[in-house]
């Protein structure tokens, strides 16, 4: 700004192209702030704001209630078996299509993207239909006494089916980025698979991995679409936080749903907490 | 980490997530927990049954049992059991949709011959909720198809509430009109001014109280009543229409489902209970309309007298109702044209 063209007092430096007039960039600006402030502020606000409207009492309380506290353990019960499998699944999948070639590698990347662009309803209900007691394996299943849809097996299913994409995602660009010639000289020097993984891999993609992992857990602990419909909506049994909101929000207990709904943004804000810090020590 | 669910579906993994501290006392518990799948007006009141029953059960039977329900749309409900959610018992919004399960197997056909008063321990009626001072001024049936009145009302296809909703209307506009031609053009009008059609009863009462949809909405009467109660009296009224339709919502066990679980003792008695006088108080408490006569009789004051049909004179039976009116390619297919 301070490099006025020399020679030329008074007339106004001419604006260089790869610069936009003032004006402009504050709008945009401003407006980037006000819709952030409308659309991700307000809302998250608005959350804390109804839980606590009675004070702080109210809202500890609605969490102590039995009901809620069945929908905390059940919903970490789910994350805590979804994302250690999608974990094992994405980076085999996202392993398998950065370093090999082989037959049907395009089918699984658009596979491995299917849950991103199917309705979460639908989903759930693929699970009804294979797994119900109407489904293909439900009269099998139920006649080992097996339980899954309405239960915590399909709860899981649904969960891992909607976040599987998270890891794999973040996984292969990376990998595919940083090639195979570190894999291929620790072949050379006689590394097996395994040692190839865990001394080279690995060490290369722990922090896209993290990153991916605490995506995942975001959503498998918020998903509401795919677990509404293989739930059944048993209080104190089959019902996730997103679930039990919808509950205590539909009997008019809006303290209490907003309690619970503040509680599971902040297990998601603390994810990304967490996410943001692994980032800057990288 | 003491999660039932788990322990039924996957015993070996809740074992090894079991951790010392178990809320829940080891008392004579035989069969795990009794599972009522209901409709969507109920919480309320079976909550407060769930208290009184699991009080009785334990003074009777010396076992503490307790009781887990599940509340949505009766149609979705019924379909849940259908699709393997393990019901003990269902208590939904009308004969139907349990004739659905039956008709799977997984209840005897005659199912509704086993309770007293065709299974049904406590009846209901359709009523108008609108806003205070009733500014659109909707006193009756034939004011709802008026030009800017906004109707709230469930989806028939997926609500037991919104199919008595719409036989209600049937049946009046047949009087008014002479026919069923007269009350499929009513219908027709009516659907016209309806904004949204929410999957269950309560879905609509929200939509209604809480954010503001439409002048009028066609409820329940005990879901009427609550809502009034829960808003303050300064926010809406209650209106009786002329003629209205007696609600019936059966309870049945669920048989396979019992059978498997060896709950068919404790199921039963669920409800049995529901017919004693402590239960009838309780529904009437919560604006259901009692069968027991001295429960009717202390209560009377809250429950309007008017002109009630029934769907077994009025339509002939609820097959017959759904057939010519719920079904694919009934007369609710034929007169409801979204976003007109």
């Amino acid at each position: 700004m301070s490099a006025s063209a020399p020679g030329r007092p008074g007339v106004a430096r001419p604006r260089r192209p790869t610069e936009d007039p003032a004006w402009l960039r504050w709008a945009l600006c401003l407006l980037a702030v006000v819709l952030l402030g409308m659309f991700l502020l307000l809302p998250l606000v608005a959350v804390f704001a109804e839980a606590l409207r009675r004070g702080v009492g109210p809202a500890v309380a609605a969490l102590g209630d039995p009901d809620a506290l069945a929908a905390v353990r059940l919903t970490l019960l789910v994350a805590a078996i979804a994302v250690p499998v999608n974990l094992v699944g994405g980076v085999a999948a996202a392993w398998a299509i950065a370093k090999f070639d082989f037959p049907g590698k395009r089918v699984l990347t658009v596979l491995i993207e299917l849950p991103f662009s199917v309705s979460p309803v639908i989903s759930g209900l693929v699970y009804v239909l294979v797994f119900g007691a109407q489904g293909w394996l439900g009269p099998w299943l139920e006649e080992r006494g097996v339980q899954v849809v309405f239960a915590l097996p399909g709860l899981v299913l649904a969960t891992i089916f909607v976040t599987f994409p998270f890891v794999a995602r973040t996984l292969i660009p990376l990998m595919q980025d940083q090639g195979r010639t570190e894999e291929e000289a620790a072949a050379t020097l006689g590394a097996n698979g395994w040692q190839m993984f865990r001394h080279v891999t690995l060490p290369n993609i722990r922090w896209a991995l993290l990153s991916g992992v605490l995506l995942c857990n975001a959503r498998a602990m918020g998903e509401f679409g795919a677990v509404s419909v293989v739930s059944g909506h048993v209080r104190g049994e089959t019902n996730t936080m997103p679930l039990h909101v919808e509950i205590l929000y539909n009997e008019y207990q809006f303290v209490a749903a907003f309690a619970v709904a503040g509680l599971l943004a902040l297990l998601a804000l603390v994810t990304l907490a967490a996410k943001a810090v692994l980032e800057r020590a990288e | 980490m003491s999660h039932p669910l788990a322990r039924r579906a996957l015993p070996g993994l809740s074992l090894a997530l079991a951790a010392p501290g178990s809320a829940r006392p080891a008392a004579a518990q035989a069969s795990g927990p009794l599972l009522n799948v209901s409709y969507d007006p109920t919480r309320e009141f079976y909550r407060a049954y769930n208290a009184a029953f699991v009080e009785h059960w334990r003074g009777k039977s010396r076992e503490a049992v307790r009781v887990n329900t599940s509340h949505g749309g009766s149609g979705r409900q019924a379909r849940a059991v259908i699709d393997g959610l393990a019901a003990d018992v269902v208590t939904l919004a009308l004969a139907y949709d349990i004739d659905e399960i039956a008709a799977r197997g997984l209840i005897g056909r005659d199912w509704q011959k086993r309770l007293p008063e065709n299974s049904a321990p406590y009846t209901s009626t359709i009523l108008f909720l609108v806003r205070k001072g009733n500014p659109k001024a909707i006193r009756d049936w034939g004011d709802l198809v008026k030009p800017g009145v906004g109707v709230v009302t469930p989806n028939p296809k997926t609500s037991g509430g919104a199919r008595w909703n719409y036989l209600a209307a049937w049946a009046w506009a047949r009087r008014q009109a002479g026919g069923d031609a007269g009350a499929a053009e009513f219908l027709g009008r009516l659907l016209r001014n309806v904004p949204v059609l929410d999957t269950g009863a309560r879905g609509s009462t929200t939509s209604f109280v809480q954010r503001a949809q439409g002048d009028v909405l066609l409820a329940w009467e005990n879901e009427a009543h609550l809502a009034f109660a829960e808003f303050g009296e300064g926010g809406f009224e209650i209106v009786v229409p002329s003629l209205s339709i007696l609600a019936e919502p059966p309870v049945a066990v669920v048989d396979r489902n019992v059978e498997r679980r060896g709950t068919r003792a404790v199921a039963e008695a669920y409800l049995q209970h529901l017919y004693s006088a402590e239960a009838q108080a309780l529904a009437a408490r919560h604006h259901y309309r009692p069968r027991d006569r001295a429960a009717l009789a202390a209560a009377r004051a809250t429950f309007p007298d008017l002109p009630l049909v029934t769907v077994d004179a009025e339509f002939g039976g609820w097959a017959e109702a759904q057939r010519a009116h719920f079904a694919d390619g009934g007369s609710f297919d034929r007169l409801y044209q979204p976003g007109r």
